[in-house]
């Protein structure tokens, strides 16, 4: 019978990201909460030394696949490892981060393994033995609760919404043969080209920044940026701003954009369309700031302050370096 | 070449979705369908390449009576044919392997997906369709290049942009980014009525749906506490006001 709850680490470049502390501490929970052990796939090349990181955060056991081979995360090869770990030791939790490796890899592992999944969940629950995962519809407009009925039952937990809490356990290192070889797999990584500007992702940030259209232009963004550098947050854009050629698709927060869940979220210029509200509104702390007393984004907004965004913020800048 | 893309239709995103009473699904009263506009990139990349390389384009679709429209729509932005698979609705692995059995006797050299589907957001159904078909597959996708039979695609992560090389066929999963769909023309659209469309249910396909992810119940977001305005005239003193309850109040800086 199926037993353990299993997560997948992630690493990139040989180091763990955050959120895959995130996900061993939510699977400690669950597993405390069935009297189960949690175990890692750690896949990668040279990443053996990552393991007591992963203790740390509550994993008994940590299945390794180091090979050379996976020195940059590919689809078929990551998965073929992670499909070959789990099916030999029968898991009945597998969880993933919703990152962008791990919604690629907790897709392809679904097909794999036949198994049903919940994606970008943000809470989760035992009930009667099994896993309940919630997780928001519509990019928040509706939340949904799944059941997965066959096994492992997999979920991907959305970054930054899980704790990570420190439980150190033994995180016993279990070496596995992955069985792939370069020549198997049917895609490579020719290039990764870094993105320069050292921006902070906004789907991992704590804080968030974002300018619609009422801020006019491109240049102008520049007092985001100077808020944004204060406070350690990444700065966001509305589709109206994306549209107009200010800012680039890729900091685009809505429906058709990133969804986004930070501890605070400024929201400047912007009126709060629907499908802007739906991809934050989330966030656990929402500040508006807006000339017009009437825009929708006041009805989410925990503060708000009606005013010409470019008399305002300078001066939260201002007076958050005071603070601070 | 041979081409498919996939296609869902789904509630616009200016759509407000109201939970039913009982909490099994949503309201469909009053709501306007669309394509799902990842899926356009997808149909768009799928035209651009037919119209550089000759060959054709099959649009695939799940769904009730009403996606039909949705067929017809891609149809008449310059596919040549359709398969409406009659399943109202299946989780990702059965909405996969529908598009898995109808799309196996093309033999397509490229599948186009969108990344997500913007109702139900899980973004599984691609990497599936190919894991099923034992192809190769490229998520979020925002520039493509087929070369020397193989499909060079560029793809954002975090910090990042990736150039991979795909073996083909393939599949790929368009972004935002990756084109500027075109709008269908009213030639287009005339057009698009004549052109053949197979519909086919889940035993003309020879498949049964066994859900293996169930959605138990669904619930509207939690409402928020009403806010605050920070009143006065003095952008200054509202900010430091702000400032304050931020660093005090909501200990978020």
């Amino acid at each position: 019978m199926a037993k353990g709850v299993w997560i997948v680490a992630e690493q990139r470049g040989g180091a763990l990201r955050k959120v895959s502390f995130e996900i061993a501490s939510a699977a400690r929970k669950l597993a405390d909460e069935l009297g189960e052990e949690v175990s890692a796939v750690l896949v990668g090349s040279s990443v053996e030394g990552l393991a007591p990181e992963l203790a740390k955060y509550g994993v008994d056991k940590v299945y390794v696949a180091d090979d050379a081979v996976f020195a940059d995360y590919t689809t078929d090869g990551y998965s073929a490892a992670v499909a070959k770990a789990v099916k030999e030791n029968d898991p009945s939790i597998l969880l993933l981060a919703a990152s962008v490796q791990g919604k690629d890899l907790s897709a392809a592992l679904g097909g794999k393994l036949a198994t049903g999944m919940a994606s970008d969940c943000t809470d989760l629950k035992i009930e009667g033995g099994k896993l309940h995962a919630i997780r928001p519809m519509y990019a928040g407009k509706t939340f949904g609760e799944v059941v997965v009925d066959t096994f492992p039952q997999m979920a991907s937990l959305r970054p930054n919404v899980f704790p990570a809490v420190e439980n150190a356990k033994a995180g016993e290192v279990v070496k596995f043969d992955a069985g792939v070889s370069a020549a198997s797999l049917k895609t490579k990584v020719l290039e990764t080209q870094k993105d320069a500007s050292g921006k902070i992702e906004l789907t991992e940030a704590n804080i968030i920044i974002s300018g619609g259209r009422g801020m006019k232009g491109s240049d102008e963004y520049k007092i985001l940026e100077e808020l944004a550098g204060l406070l350690g947050a990444a700065v966001g854009a509305s589709r109206a701003a994306v549209d107009a050629g200010w800012k680039p698709q890729t900091d685009q927060v809505g429906q058709t954009g990133k969804v986004v869940s930070p501890n605070l979220y400024i929201a400047c210029g912007i009126s709060g369309a629907i499908q802007h509200l739906a991809g934050m509104s989330s966030s656990k702390y929402i500040v508006a700031v807006n000339k017009d007393a009437e825009a929708p984004i006041f009805a989410k907004a925990d503060y708000g302050i009606v005013d010409d965004l470019f008399k305002v913020v300078p001066e939260i800048t201002a007076a958050c370096k005071k603070i601070l | 070449m041979n081409i498919v893309a996939c296609v869902k239709q789904v509630p616009d995103t200016e759509a407000l979705i109201k939970v039913k009473a009982d909490g099994s699904g949503i309201e469909e009263g009053g709501i306007k369908w669309v394509m799902n506009p990842y899926d356009e990139y997808g149909v768009e990349e799928a035209l651009k390449l037919k119209e550089k390389n000759g060959g054709e384009v099959t649009i695939v679709s799940m769904g009730p009576a009403r996606a039909m429209e949705t067929i017809r729509t891609a149809l008449a932005m310059g596919a040549e044919k359709g398969i409406h698979i009659t399943i109202d609705k299946a989780d990702e692995y059965n909405t996969a392997a529908a598009l898995a059995a109808a799309i196996k006797g093309i033999n397509p050299d490229i599948i186009f997906c969108g990344q997500r589907a913007i109702d139900d957001d899980s973004g599984q159904v691609g990497s599936i369709l190919a894991e099923l078909l034992g192809l190769p597959v490229v998520t979020l996708v925002t520039k493509l290049e087929i070369a020397d039979g193989k499909a060079k695609a560029v793809k954002p992560i975090e910090g990042a942009q990736l150039l991979i090389e795909s073996q083909m066929p393939c599949v790929i999963t368009a972004q935002k980014g990756l084109n500027e769909p075109r709008y269908a023309s009213l030639p287009g659209i005339m057009k698009a009525k004549k052109k053949p469309v197979d519909v086919k249910d889940a035993a003309a396909l020879g498949i049964t749906v066994q859900p293996k992810a169930k959605i138990v119940k669904m619930t509207p977001p939690p409402e928020r506490a009403p806010g605050k305005i920070i009143g006065g005239d003095d952008p200054a003193a509202k900010a430091a006001e702000l400032a304050k309850l931020l660093r005090e109040e909501a200990k978020v800086i």
